[in-house]
């Protein structure tokens, strides 16, 4: 994705590179691809979000949709396989080597680019998670071909070329990106962004190996050790039911326990805007938003919040959103589904007590 | 050890404001800031040099006003400062980016060869990610992301160790010079300028390049027409059609709006109050 190429381009228009002219020698590239992200044996879920939009990518092309798994030796890979065949892939992809067990760049980029070169996709998502990133900046590299980081909606415009659209200077705008010109198209998307697509039981489809030309002697960085979070709230504020987050509207770092205690009845998770990271009265995990995480609970709670457009793109996905504003005209009360227009400080507890009663009330009834 | 931190003046993203009748960004008295996911990495590089000696050379591609990011940095504790400067260089994407940028620290290692080139984790206006890893692929050195704690570097062996955040947990990666580093915002605090470096900043001479002084002899691996990528399209986001719908507030008890919001919510999820209400049961 372009820094700075927004403006100029959005406002120059002309230039060669505008105009969809693929080069011959990337006519016979073909096919949607996703990275399966496996780290650990535990497939990352943002891999079969990714398979469900690149689902919809490849049947609007009228082509295959496969799976690229790299991975150590293991059971670990023959269940990845059923599940990427049952969330809608053709084919998988499959690189097994002792050295692709655990995550590290050279390998992983080595049998990236390999795989790429060898079996020429038109378009290759990965998540943005730190594997996904780290990687497809490299991969994007080697083959010099156009990566677009973030997105939060892809499509497939007229001339069958990838649009990509991520919000772009701080969330303010949204802009649409495309490699006209080159292949294979490529883009991350953040977890969460994409819905999670039903499961087809019994769905199956072919494997494809393919080795990796390498030793252990050639890859320079070695790992010496891995440790495994203690706790997974960091994971679970991206999956969670119901979402309570306060903003710079709570005044102070104390005031959050006003968020804490109403998640806490709800049995929710909690979580801040940007602002409120970057002030130092939150940890960065319990960001929401584009540089955050991207949530789709059933419930999100938005508590003195602005709702800037790097926050709403992290939140779009959720089915009710409820945001308390002093602000008639915050922008947040445009995607919120109910609004309360009051200070924060005051609501907070009142709802706190409201749902404590009412499912106090309703356990004594049922 | 000569250690290269690339750094980037943003706009302060929390003053952009978007007109509305054109869509377009509204730069004009905006300030700028040093992207503060490269300050981590800037004082990293300076810690290291402060251990083991060396010196820190801060890169920045941008307009002519993109000096005053370096001085800054210089300020902070840098000992030298490139800047990168071109016409030829407006409207790059990641890839042209990172082309421009590794050109510009090989020449850089003419002097002296660059044992470690530190990268913000990503930057705040554009949040790709990308340029740290480019550079690293381009100029073969070993890359090491999210990296939250910098173990140990024996300047002798020319292996640094460090932890990396991925996805479950924590790496603790081992790997040889020269390598590129992008820091984990939190990992440390930038410090503050001394009185002598705040004044040398102000003085020394800024070194420039223009893409021929970084050794780029075809410039159309440079700025718009080096850019694969092309945006088409910048727009606003549509408000939703129907705007939110407020619950009355009009001269009534906290309480009384508290009940209409949890009677709201759980009108239109009553699924969710099922689910709660079952939770609370067996609590």
């Amino acid at each position: 994705m372009s820094d700075k190429a927004a403006p100029a381009a959005a406002a120059g228009g002309s230039r060669a590179g505008m105009k969809k002219e693929l080069p011959e020698r990337f006519r016979d590239y073909k096919h949607v691809w996703v990275l399966i992200e496996m780290e650990r044996g535990v497939v990352h879920p943002v891999s079969w979000e990714l398979l469900g939009e690149g689902r919809k990518l490849a049947d609007k092309l009228g082509v295959e949709l496969a799976g690229a798994l790299l991975a150590g030796p293991g059971d670990a890979s023959t269940k990845a396989i059923e599940e990427a065949f049952s969330y809608g892939a053709d084919l998988v992809y499959l690189m097994e080597d002792p050295l692709l067990a655990d995550y590290r760049n050279q390998p992983y980029a080595a049998a990236m680019t390999d795989l790429v070169n060898t079996f020429k996709p038109e378009i290759l998502l990965m998540g943005a998670t730190n594997l996904g990133r780290d990687l497809a900046g490299t991969v994007a590299t080697t083959l010099a071909t156009g990566l677009t980081a973030d997105c939060t909606e892809l499509a497939i415009d007229h001339e069958g070329s990838l649009a990509a659209t991520r919000p772009t200077f701080g969330g303010t705008l949204l802009c649409t990106i495309h490699t006209l010109n080159f292949r294979p198209q490529m883009a991350t998307i953040r977890p969460r962004v994409m819905a999670m697509p039903e499961a087809q039981e019994g769905r199956t489809g072919r494997v494809v190996r393919h080795s990796l030309v390498m030793a252990e002697s050639d890859i320079i960085t070695k790992i010496l050790d891995f440790i495994p979070d203690a706790n997974m709230d960091k994971a679970q504020l991206a999956y969670a039911d119901i979402v309570v987050a306060g903003g710079m509207g709570l005044g102070r770092p104390e005031n959050f326990k006003l968020v804490t205690d109403l998640a806490q009845v709800l049995g929710a998770e909690y979580g801040c805007s940007r602002p409120v990271v970057q002030k130092g009265w939150m940890p960065a995990e319990r960001q929401i938003g584009q540089t955050g995480k991207t949530i789709r609970p059933r419930l999100y709670i938005a508590a003195g919040i602005s709702g800037a457009i790097q926050h709403r793109v992290g939140v779009e996905g959720s089915d009710i959103v409820l945001a308390i504003n002093t602000d008639p005209n915050a922008t947040i009360f445009e995607f919120a589904h109910m609004g309360i227009v009051g200070d924060a400080l005051q609501i907070l507890p009142a709802l706190t007590e409201a749902f404590r009663r009412r499912l106090a009330v309703n356990r004594l009834a049922g | 050890m000569n250690i290269v931190v690339c750094i980037k003046q943003v706009p302060d993203s929390a003053q952009i404001r978007v007109h509305p009748v054109t869509n377009t960004i509204m730069r004009q008295g905006v300030p700028t800031i040093i992207n503060p996911y490269d300050l981590y990495s800037l004082e990293a590089a300076l810690q290291l040099r402060d251990q083991v000696g060396g010196k820190v050379t801060v890169l920045t591609m941008g307009p002519p006003m993109a000096e005053d990011a370096l001085r800054k940095a210089m300020g902070i504790g840098a000992d030298k400062a490139v800047l990168l400067t071109d016409r030829f260089f407006a409207g790059s994407d990641t890839l042209a980016t990172s082309y421009a940028l590794s050109m510009a620290i090989t020449k850089i290692a003419e002097d002296e060869p660059v044992d470690l080139v530190f990268c913000g984790k990503q930057t705040i206006d554009g949040d790709t990610a990308q340029v740290g890893p480019g550079i690293a692929c381009r100029l073969g050195l070993n890359q090491l992301t999210y990296v939250s704690s910098i173990e140990a570097l024996d300047a002798k062996a020319r292996e640094i160790t460090v932890q990396r955040r991925s996805e479950g947990g924590v790496q603790v990666l081992k790997t040889k010079l020269p390598c590129m580093v992008t820091m984990l915002e939190g990992s440390n605090t930038i410090r503050r300028g001394s009185m002598p470096n705040v004044l040398r900043a102000g003085r020394e001479p800024i070194k420039t390049f223009n893409a021929a002084a970084a050794g780029i002899e075809d410039v159309t691996r440079c700025g718009l027409r080096g850019s694969p990528t092309v945006v088409k399209k910048v727009f606003a986001p549509k408000p939703r059609a129907d705007k939110a719908k407020l619950i009355d507030t009009t001269n009534r008890p906290t309480s009384d709006i508290a009940n209409d919001a949890v009677e709201a919510i759980f009108a239109a999820a009553p699924k969710l109050q099922t689910d709660l209400v079952g939770r609370a049961a067996q609590a």
